[in-house]
């Protein structure tokens, strides 16, 4: 089984600071770290492989030192991993981004694609799905279990607000997966001393054949209106005393706000 | 801290081995204190990090290093836990006779099991009534056909029930005294080999440390270590290289005591203000963080010297040992004294490193021992320049 795992470089959460005037990350002089949720994506990649044979491919979109990104998940054991890195890809919005990836994904070849259910620094969890819409394949979000690989078919376990669902698709598929899945592996000295030594490819949008009308600024048709920070709402009310009074006191408090 | 002119390698293993040591050491050392539990998860965890390959030749399945990559593992283990550092480089103590004297099967068949971290290795020489004296031991291997017949009783032997391979000494002839003694490779599960009890002690209790009982246990001659009558050169090498480590593993329990002082110094506020502000306090912080980087100076110093090839290493490891150790028993002793009262207590992890750095001054050789072989060197090396 051929598994491309889809990792982001992002800021270290814990040092992260937000543009008290633009309301964006910065960025600057911020070590870059694995998206956390991208970890049990290479983890449960490694562990499928283990289960059912096949190779890990870790693809990442990014500037040339989102390269490190991909060297941690091949120290994990990760067999391959490309980056894929243009100027043209600036500015991508998640439309545009899950284009991009989309086409190396194609070009990686691929029976499942997994990916961390969002990025810590954008916190959209659009690219997984939108990825798996221009690929045209199927795709659960928030898998918190792979039950099992047969016959074509991939079963799991999406996670609800209230339990799980058990769910099952045809293979070329896409899963976007949650903590609770695993607890990703410490890497190891052989890992790393092999991944130090990898040679990475770079991808261009010419070599993933991807159309530059839809990548980068002109290909991202999102436009951020207003970021802001939202109002703090002000404290409820709470109602104290016997059931009866105290629902007695709500219908009236409803019926003076004109709600029943 | 200082990078003391490490490689990328050496670099490499220090930070695994101290992600490893925050992330999967310290948040279960306190229980495994408590319970004495034997860390089996964390030998998996290191195993699969490859940092039992640390100090094996490539051609056995390990990565090449030597003393000083196995140090630089030992230290970071320590300054989380030392009972769980005692459990990774007891096993190396276990597997450096078998690579100093084993020949060409005896490596193939051992080496690369405990280079993969899925067996242990443990190292047998102390009884009852042998431990600084170790001539006086009593275990006998008898010669027999096709090999020895073992009796006898082994005492406080590190990772003793848990390890699969032992490096065990015996008397093959006790009229040639210590002369008279040989190594053999022991496996467990053999017949006439069994353990006794567990010992309870005061520190590194998530180690094990055992009786090795052997009952008539025939031990094949391919599973000679070495020569007859070789046993004390094989444990008295095996010891020269390894004290180092020990010397590490003092050095990573102090350090972690002086960062769990720093930090509460800073943290505890009495008189209106953070006890750090104190010179009483800062003087000691102070003797802390300097005696820790002598100590390291001189253990990675000894480490390197072997790892050169050097064979007059007798002397420099026994001083890396007893420095070491005696600098990690008073660094944590002023940890506790700074902590005060919390340091006490087992809420806070400093009483249990001044428990754990107490072993240090004692095995491999006591500090009195370490003190009579650097003298008997400096002595030597005095008569022959006469
Ligand atoms: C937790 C633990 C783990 C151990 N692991 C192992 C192991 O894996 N394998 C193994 O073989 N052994 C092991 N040992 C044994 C250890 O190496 C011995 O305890 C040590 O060598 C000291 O021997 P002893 O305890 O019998 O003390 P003794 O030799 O009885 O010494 C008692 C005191 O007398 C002093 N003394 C003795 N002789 C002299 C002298 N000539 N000059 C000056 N002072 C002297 C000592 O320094 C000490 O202070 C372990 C011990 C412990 C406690």
């Amino acid at each position: 089984m051929d598994i491309v795992v889809c990792i982001k470089q992002v800021p270290e959460t814990t040092e992260v600071k937000i543009d008290p005037q633009t309301k964006t990350l910065v960025r600057e002089g911020i070590p870059g770290i694995v998206n956390p949720f991208d970890m049990y994506a290479i983890e449960e990649g490694l562990r499928l492989k283990e289960r059912y044979g096949g190779k890990v491919k870790v693809l990442t979109m990014g500037p040339p030192q989102a390269e490190d990104a991909l060297r941690e998940a091949l120290a994990m054991g990760a067999d391959e991993a490309v980056l894929l890195s243009d100027k043209a890809l600036a500015g991508s919005d998640t439309l545009a981004t899950s284009y991009a990836l989309s086409m190396a994904v194609r070009k990686l070849g691929y029976d499942l694609v997994i990916c961390g259910k969002q990025a810590v620094d954008g916190d959209t969890a659009q690219v997984g799905p939108e990825m798996a819409e221009h690929l045209g394949v199927p795709f659960v979000a928030w898998v918190r279990k792979v039950e099992e690989v047969s016959d074509g078919k991939i079963k799991v376990q999406r996670l609800m607000d209230d339990g799980y669902e058990v769910l099952e698709m045809p293979l070329p598929a896409l899963i976007t997966v949650v903590k609770e899945i695993n607890e990703p592996r410490l890497p190891s000295l052989r890992g790393k001393m092999r991944a130090r030594k990898a040679q990475i490819p770079v991808w261009t949008v010419e070599d993933i054949g991807a159309d530059p009308s839809r990548v980068g600024l002109e290909g991202s048709p999102t436009q951020v209106v207003r970021v802001f920070t939202p109002e703090r709402r002000a404290g409820g009310e709470i109602l104290q005393g016997e059931p009866e009074e105290v629902a007695d006191k709500l219908v009236e408090k409803l019926e003076a706000m004109g709600v029943i | 801290m200082p990078n003391y002119f490490l490689t990328e390698e050496q670099m490499m293993i220090r930070d695994l081995a101290r992600q490893i040591a925050e992330e999967k050491v310290k948040p279960v050392r306190a229980e495994l204190d408590e319970k004495e539990e034997f860390p089996w998860e964390i030998v998996r965890i290191l195993a699969q990090a490859d940092l039992f390959r640390v100090w094996v030749p490539e051609e056995y399945g390990g990565l090449g290093g030597g003393t000083l990559e196995l140090c630089l593992a030992t230290e970071e283990l320590s300054r989380a836990c030392a009972g769980v550092a005692v459990t990774y480089a007891g096993s190396a103590l276990g597997g450096t006779p078998i690579l100093l004297f084993g020949n060409e099967e005896q490596k193939e068949k051992y080496l690369p099991p405990l280079a993969s971290g899925e067996k242990l290795a443990a190292f047998a020489l102390t009884e009852p009534d042998a431990g600084s004296d170790a001539a006086a031991i009593s275990t006998t291997a008898e010669k027999v056909e096709g090999g020895y017949v073992l009796n006898g009783t082994k005492q406080w032997i590190t990772n003793g029930g848990e390890a699969e391979i032992y490096v065990v000494i015996a008397m093959t002839d006790k009229t040639k005294g210590a002369r008279g003694a040989s190594a053999f490779i022991v496996e467990k599960g053999w017949e006439g080999f069994g353990f006794g009890k567990k010992e309870r002690k005061m520190g590194i209790r998530a180690s094990a440390t055992r009786e090795l009982i052997f009952q008539d246990c025939f031990v094949p001659k391919e599973n000679l270590l070495g020569r007859e009558g070789m046993g004390f050169i094989v444990a008295m090498r095996t010891f020269d290289r390894t004290r180092p480590g020990i010397g590490a593993q003092s050095v990573g329990i102090a350090q972690g005591a002086l960062d769990e002082a720093l930090a509460y110094a800073h943290q505890r506020h009495q008189f209106g203000r953070p006890i750090s502000s104190f010179q009483a306090i800062q003087h000691m912080l102070a003797d802390m963080a300097t005696q820790i980087e002598a100590a390291r100076a001189l253990v990675y110093y000894a480490a390197r010297l072997i790892d050169s090839g050097e064979k007059d290493i007798s002397k420099i490891s026994a001083m890396a040992k007893l420095f070491a150790s005696d600098v990690a028993m008073r660094v944590t002793t002023d940890a506790v004294q700074i902590f005060g009262g919390y340091g006490y207590m087992r809420e806070y992890p400093v009483e249990k490193m001044m428990r754990d750095a107490k072993i240090t001054q004692i095995y491999e050789g006591t500090n009195q021992i370490m003190r009579n072989i650097i003298a008997g060197e400096l002595i030597k090396e005095l008569a022959s320049r006469r």
